[in-house]
């Protein structure tokens, strides 16, 4: 349903996800990347070598669970603004961001789920809007633990057109 | 009569970096752009680009036009002529070019064509109301001069172009009602779908529309829905609120010059329409003109770039300036071209360039007449 939607269906998601025991050590990149395309800006953003190199320039990612610390470095490094990291001890999620305004610290944002519905309130624990990520924000949310595999967006204020 | 070494016909990615890489192998470049800035299609690509790290993945389209550009522009062995349109190809290889109302003439030992392509307009009723655009229109009005197309868009077509546009509109705070495909899937990268979908964008697959409503302009759109054979299912119809129509619908080659330069031409679909035979070095069947880009194909821009390295290289090397490394790095450029089309993505690509290498027999003497 994925290619007829853009949505990608709980069989992909769980075929990317780490199990529950490596998500209960810390935060963990999820890698929304399904369909092989030309791309690995990925494997060269992991200082942690984590994404494991590509044989092939089209391969999917393969992200090696135990490596990965979830330090967010990949996160605006994918052109596709495909990856996030789920934080469940602190039931974080850590989102790419291409929108104005900003969101602030401490704002109650509304949290979109994959087709963009909104699901839960979110707050904004963190942004990181260096210049080295050339305008893709790092938005850091905290969400009620139920919605950390479902929180993939954010509406700020009441514009239109999202 | 201006002489150079090689003559580049289009001032974007193919062209930018064919000429880039001749001159740094010291010949002498002239790129001829009708537009009044480098860049090509690049000055409009605020997204990031796929592709290998080792080739500008991962950077603004934006960005990459601007770095080009400015090494353009301090290449001594590079001169750039904007706003200048080529007229016509002569059979003792003369190019003539239109330059502030100008005519000149100019004669190049190799000819690089990087022209690009066009956008294909899409048959409906009323599809000649204001309001209905093309994506490229969209996103120059938009990316280039600030102007919004409209403030609620129906995108026609999700291949990349109607997915980033998507996005882009989105960005600029445009409301973008739906994304209409008449295939059964989406035919851009899905990781761009997710994106917009994520946003709320909803993408109807197997639909397509049927006519523009509005009296003076759009003011809504009748889309259809249809069965997996492209044919209308009765009774689907429905009505969708929006100020404009974006078209999305695929581009076609620009190759009158090669048509008219004599080129030997061949109908592939899988390529977008005409496009000149050519060996792998992008050399056509004229021995001193080659192509690079979207006017031998439409690929991508990542693409485009390689072709263009490789078409400048090759053209250097036959204009005498040889030295070992340039094979070496001719090679390079191949391998990594490949490897960018080898995957699933580039199935219809591969196919398309098997028959342009003359592999097939394929609408090949479909200009044979012009000659």
């Amino acid at each position: 349903m994925l290619e007829r939607t853009g949505i990608p269906t709980s069989d992909d998601i769980n075929s990317i996800l780490p199990d529950e025991e490596r998500l209960k050590k810390g935060p963990v990149a999820v890698i929304e990347c399904f369909r092989e395309i030309p791309c690995d800006p990925c494997y060269f953003s992991c200082p942690f070598e984590a994404i494991n190199e590509f044989d092939d320039i089209n391969d999917k990612p393969d992200l090696d669970f135990d490596k990965c610390t979830g330090c967010q470095n990949c996160i605006a490094n994918c052109p596709g603004l495909a990856i996030f990291v789920v934080d469940y001890n602190n039931s974080m999620v850590t989102i790419p961001y291409e929108f104005l305004p900003l969101p602030k610290k401490g704002d109650i944002v509304a949290g979109l789920n994959r087709k963009g519905e909104k699901v839960c309130d979110a707050k904004v624990v963190k942004i990181k809007d260096p210049e080295k990520n050339d305008k893709t924000a790092v938005i850091t949310l905290k969400v009620p633990t139920e919605y950390l595999m479902e929180v993939r967006n954010i509406k700020v204020g009441d514009q239109d057109g999202r | 009569m201006i002489e150079t070494d090689i003559l580049i016909i289009g001032g974007g990615p193919a062209g930018m970096t064919a000429a880039l890489k001749a001159a740094d192998n010291s010949a002498q470049v002239i790129i001829i752009e009708k537009y009044h800035q480098l860049g090509g299609q690049l000055i409009k690509q605020t997204h990031r680009f796929f592709g290998s790290k080792k080739e500008q993945a991962g950077i603004r389209g934006i960005e990459i036009a601007k770095q080009l550009t400015n090494r353009i522009k301090e290449h001594e062995n590079i001169n750039v002529y904007t706003e200048a349109t080529a007229q016509g190809y002569y059979e003792d290889g003369v190019l003539t070019v239109s330059h502030n109302n100008k005519f000149i003439k100019i004669k190049p030992k190799k000819i690089i064509v990087a022209t690009g392509a066009s956008e294909k307009m899409l048959g409906f009723e009323n599809n000649d109301l204001p309001g209905v655009y093309g994506a490229g229109a969209v996103q120059t009005l938009m990316n280039l001069y600030g102007i919004l197309p409209g403030e609620r868009v129906i995108m026609v077509g999700a291949g990349n172009i109607g997915l980033i546009v998507s996005y882009q509109l989105l960005q600029a705070g445009v409301k973008v009602a739906a994304v209409i495909e008449a295939s059964g899937k989406i035919g851009g990268y899905l990781v761009h779908a997710s994106k917009i979908r994520r946003a709320g964008v909803p993408i109807y697959t197997n639909h397509s529309i049927k006519k523009a409503i509005g009296e003076k302009s759009v003011q809504a759109a009748e889309v259809v829905k249809l069965d997996d054979n492209w044919n209308e299912i009765q009774g689907s119809e429905k009505i969708i609120k929006a100020d404009t129509i974006c078209l999305a619908v695929g581009l076609r080659p620009l190759t009158d010059l090669l048509i008219q330069a004599g080129c030997e031409m061949a109908y592939i679909p899988e390529l977008g329409g005409d496009v000149p035979i050519r060996d792998d070095n992008l050399k056509t069947t004229n021995n001193n003109i080659f192509v690079a880009g979207d006017s031998g194909g439409i690929e991508e821009a990542t693409a485009a770039m390689l072709e263009g390295e490789i078409a400048g290289l090759k053209a250097v090397s036959e204009v005498g300036h040889i030295d070992s490394n340039i094979f070496t790095e001719l090679k390079r450029l191949k391998d990594e071209l490949k490897k960018l089309r080898s995957g699933p993505e580039g199935k219809v690509i591969r196919q398309g360039i098997k028959k342009a290498r003359g592999d097939s027999n394929a609408g090949k003497n479909r200009y044979t007449h012009l000659r």
